[in-house]
């Protein structure tokens, strides 16, 4: 054991090395300076000053997400910790792995209400995986290395360790990852039942009218994960679906690939998943976006669920076949059982059933009619769908309409590329996260698609991009209006619009001018091509502010709490004309 | 300790057979007893709406720095294997056992009843005690504090009886309970 003894802020350092971290999205303060003394003293680590925690952690989740590795963030105590709160629920629904170390005051005055003080540990307990407050100097480097290794194994999520000033300041041992011992009672369960997973197999290769509903523990499980369900599902011929955090791990280009299910997906994926006979739920968590009414989700199928963490499965929808474990290793073993058995899928009945999904396909549930006037949202991004093909991209959304439709047009071949928030669906993610990215993928073109009411939320991390010369492309789809709040209140909110108006907002191109972005702005539907092939191309960080119509709603939609078959294709569209199957259902409804 | 075999959900059909009843369970649960560790299980309960009838900690193993939770609650078998689930889930704990489910066990519970009364009732109140081997463990010439001990209809009843014969006060333990026969947890 090399027992060396250092200083907490020192100890704070090498346990971050060790843990192979590179960048640090961080903010100082009063109790933490004295490991700022040590950070300006290094440069092992880079620290990036962001302008606001919340931005810090949003960088952090956006790094984590496109690289596979942990974010850090770093923040003083009260203020700093409490500014951290909405990005740690936001990577905890959406189970990135995040570690924030915040600082806290000396230890002898915690209780006190001391100068900024807050009790960081109570606030944050449920808003992060697990929380750690530190009492002395000795424990710092155990609980840093405990922290990632929660952080990343299992289900991920965020986990915080709260350090007072004093413990930066003391004296202390320093271990190495590899000397602490883990917790006895954190163990998750990576290997699926075989029992299980034989059962699931069979059941998936007897199946009818099967469908492979993935999700985003396939990200979570590694690259390897989308590599082993892209052999399933075309090794079985079998239709796939992706959840909003699972895009990217199938790819889009393929024709077995259906879309998104829930209340933004397509028709295709969602009369899919409520005919089917036999679902196989991949690492995805049977979201209400998702299921809609759950009494009436996929009412005739047998499921099967992959989640490494019991509590998902059985919450929302009660399966036939769980297994607990993770995906890349289930999926290899039910590889595996496939091809040691032999198994054979049912040609003729799949062949019946595809006839039927191309049925739905042919509605083109995603079309919209691009006008010769006024920019439409989807075309402008089924341009850059277009004009971005085959680059290394990545793509970061804030959340709102621009989001669903990011969602529906642009097409993802690989894992880590496609960055939203879905869980908390937190408005302000998009151009932080889009920060975080591009740290991490240096020669990646990263763009943020955004609005203007999310881009509000943390426009401040304008300057801290310009500040590092990062070339993020903010793509700012303006409609003047919080458009999805204006769209729920025409469709069921009595066709008024209340506190959604937009009209007064900044001068856009100004503000990123001044933040030192170079902006560009379209307004025409035959400007759209010019300006985003501009903004690719443009050196540094880029804003293009694109005017687009302001009334266009995001359709399919699957009203909330409604049946698969209570979908609505578009605003003339009371009821889906879907298939004589489904008008029968829904006039049983 | 005893291994830790490797968990498995219950199947849609385990589910169904039970119903949708709603159901009382009580579980044990095995904790570091680090700080912190009663407000994550208590904030579990409340953050999602599940129920709590009973709870009651304390540390079991002062050198392993292990306490021990005992939780009575109530829902229909989905919510119960939730509970379960989301128990197990916080880094802190060891073992969780649904007694309700995972063989026979016992519970106990204590309370502290304090009775005010003067003449027949008070002799009364002595000899309802008697019969449920409650103990005084205070007398004024006006009042007992009785302590009994049972599982938690043997409290209640005792408590109902007290009721009319001027019962002024009661503190309960809540529930403590473990399972039958040789094995550890
Ligand atoms: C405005 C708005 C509209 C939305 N509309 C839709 C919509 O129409 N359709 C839609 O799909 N979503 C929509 N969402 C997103 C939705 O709210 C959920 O975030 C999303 O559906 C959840 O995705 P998921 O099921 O893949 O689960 P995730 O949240 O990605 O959870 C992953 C699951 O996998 C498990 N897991 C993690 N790691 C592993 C591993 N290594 N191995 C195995 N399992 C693992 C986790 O335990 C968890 O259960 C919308 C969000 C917003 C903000
Ligand atoms: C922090 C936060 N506050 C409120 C909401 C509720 N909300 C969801 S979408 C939306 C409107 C988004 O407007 P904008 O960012 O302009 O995007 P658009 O819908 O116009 O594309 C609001 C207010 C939210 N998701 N997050």
């Amino acid at each position: 054991m090399s027992t060396r003894r250092m200083i907490g802020g020192e100890i704070i350092l090498k346990a971050l090395a060790d843990q192979d971290v590179d960048v640090v999205f961080g903010y100082p303060g009063g109790v933490t300076l004295p490991l700022y003394e040590k950070i300006g003293q290094q440069n092992r680590i880079e620290h990036i000053l962001v302008a606001h925690e919340q931005g810090g952690v949003h960088a952090a989740e956006g790094y984590a997400r496109s690289t596979g590795k942990v974010g850090v963030v770093l923040a003083t105590s009260g203020p700093g910790a409490t500014n951290t709160v909405t990005g740690l629920v936001d990577a905890l629904m959406d189970s990135i792995p995040v570690v924030c170390l915040t600082g806290q005051v000396t230890s002898h005055l915690i209780g006190n209400d001391a100068f900024q003080e807050a009790d960081t540990t109570g606030i944050t307990r449920p808003a992060t995986k697990h929380n750690y407050l530190i009492k002395s100097t000795g424990d710092l480097a155990r609980v840093i290395h405990e922290a990632f290794h929660v952080a990343t194994t299992g289900r991920p999520g965020p986990v915080l360790v709260d350090i007072p000033k004093d413990v930066i300041l003391g004296e202390g041992a320093y271990v190495g990852p590899d000397e602490i011992e883990i917790k006895q009672t954190y163990k998750p369960q990576v290997r699926g039942d075989r029992k299980a997973i034989e059962e699931a197999v069979e059941m998936l290769a007897a199946a009818k009218k099967p469908i492979i509903y993935a999700g985003g523990g396939v990200i979570n499980s590694g690259p390897r994960a989308s590599r082993l369900l892209t052999e399933l599902v075309d090794m079985t011929g079998y239709p796939c679906t992706l959840t909003l955090m699972g895009l990217g791990a199938y790819p889009a280009s393929r024709a077995q690939f259906l879309g998104m299910p829930g209340m933004h997906g397509s028709l295709e994926a969602n009369m899919a998943m409520y005919h089917c006979d036999v679902m196989v739920n991949i690492g995805a968590r049977f979201d209400d976006r998702v299921t809609g009414n759950t009494a009436e989700f996929s009412p005739k199928s047998r499921k099967v669920h992959v989640d490494i963490d019991p509590s998902s499965i059985n919450k929302n929808i009660a399966v036939d076949v769980p297994i607990i474990g993770d995906c890349a290793s289930v999926l290899r073993d039910m590889l595996k059982v496939w091809k040691e058995n032999k198994l054979k899928t049912d040609k003729a009945a799949l062949k019946k059933w595809w006839a039927r999904i191309d049925r739905w396909r042919a509605k083109d549930s995603y079309g919209f009619d691009q006008g010769p006037d006024v920019i439409k949202p989807q075309f402008a991004l089924s341009r850059l769908n277009e004009l971005t093909r085959g680059m290394d991209i990545h793509v970061t959304t804030d959340v709102g309409q621009h989001q669903m439709w990011a969602a529906q047009h642009l097409h993802f071949e690989e894992p880590n590329r496609w960055m939203t928030s879905g869980g908390l669906g937190t408005m302000g993610y998009g151009v932080p996260a889009a920060m975080g990215v591009q740290k991490g993928n240096p020669d990646s073109k990263v763009v943020c698609v955004t609005s203007e009411g999310s881009l509000l939320m943390n426009i401040q991390e304008m300057a801290t991009i310009a500040n590092y010369r990062l070339p993020v492309k903010i793509l700012n789809l303006n409609n003047k209006v919080l458009g999805m709040i204006r769209q729920w209140q025409e469709l069921f909110h009595g066709n008024l619009e209340s506190e959604c108006d937009l009209s007064g907002s900044p001068d856009f191109v100004k503000l990123a001018e001044a933040f030192g972005f170079e902006a560009l702005t379209a307004s025409h539907p035959d400007e759209v091509d010019d300006a985003i092939i501009a903004m690719l191309e443009s050196e540094g960080p880029c804003f293009l502010n694109m005017g687009v119509d302001r009334f266009e709603s995001v359709y399919p939609m699957i009203p909330a709490g409604a049946a698969h078959y209570d979908i609505v294709l578009g605003p003339d569209d009371q009821r889906a004309e879907v298939d004589d199957d489904d008008l029968a259902m829904a006039s049983l409804a | 300790m005893a291994a830790r075999k490797p968990r498995k959900a219950a199947t849609k059909r385990e589910l169904a057979a039970a119903k949708d009843a709603i159901q009382e369970h009580t579980f044990s649960v095995l904790v570091d007893n680090e700080a912190g560790v009663l407000a994550r299980v208590v904030g579990l309960f409340s953050g999602r709406g599940y129920n709590i009838e009973s709870l009651t900690v304390s540390e079991v193993d002062q050198d392993a720095h292990r306490s021990k939770i005992t939780i009575v609650t109530n829902g229909t078998p989905m919510i119960i294997e939730q509970i379960r689930a989301q128990l197990e889930r916080l880094v802190p704990v060891h073992r969780v056992a649904d007694l309700t489910v995972e063989g026979p066990s016992v519970s106990r519970e204590l309370a502290l009843v304090k009775v005010k009364g003067k003449g027949e009732r008070r002799v009364e109140s002595l000899r309802i005690a008697d019969i449920f081997r409650a103990h005084v463990v205070d007398s004024t010439n006006s009042s007992f504090v009785f302590e009994i001990v049972g599982d938690t209809g043997k409290l209640d009843a005792f408590i109902e009886l007290m009721e009319p014969l001027g019962l002024v006060d009661v503190s309960r333990t809540g529930v403590v309970a473990i399972a039958r026969g040789s094995q550890d947890m």
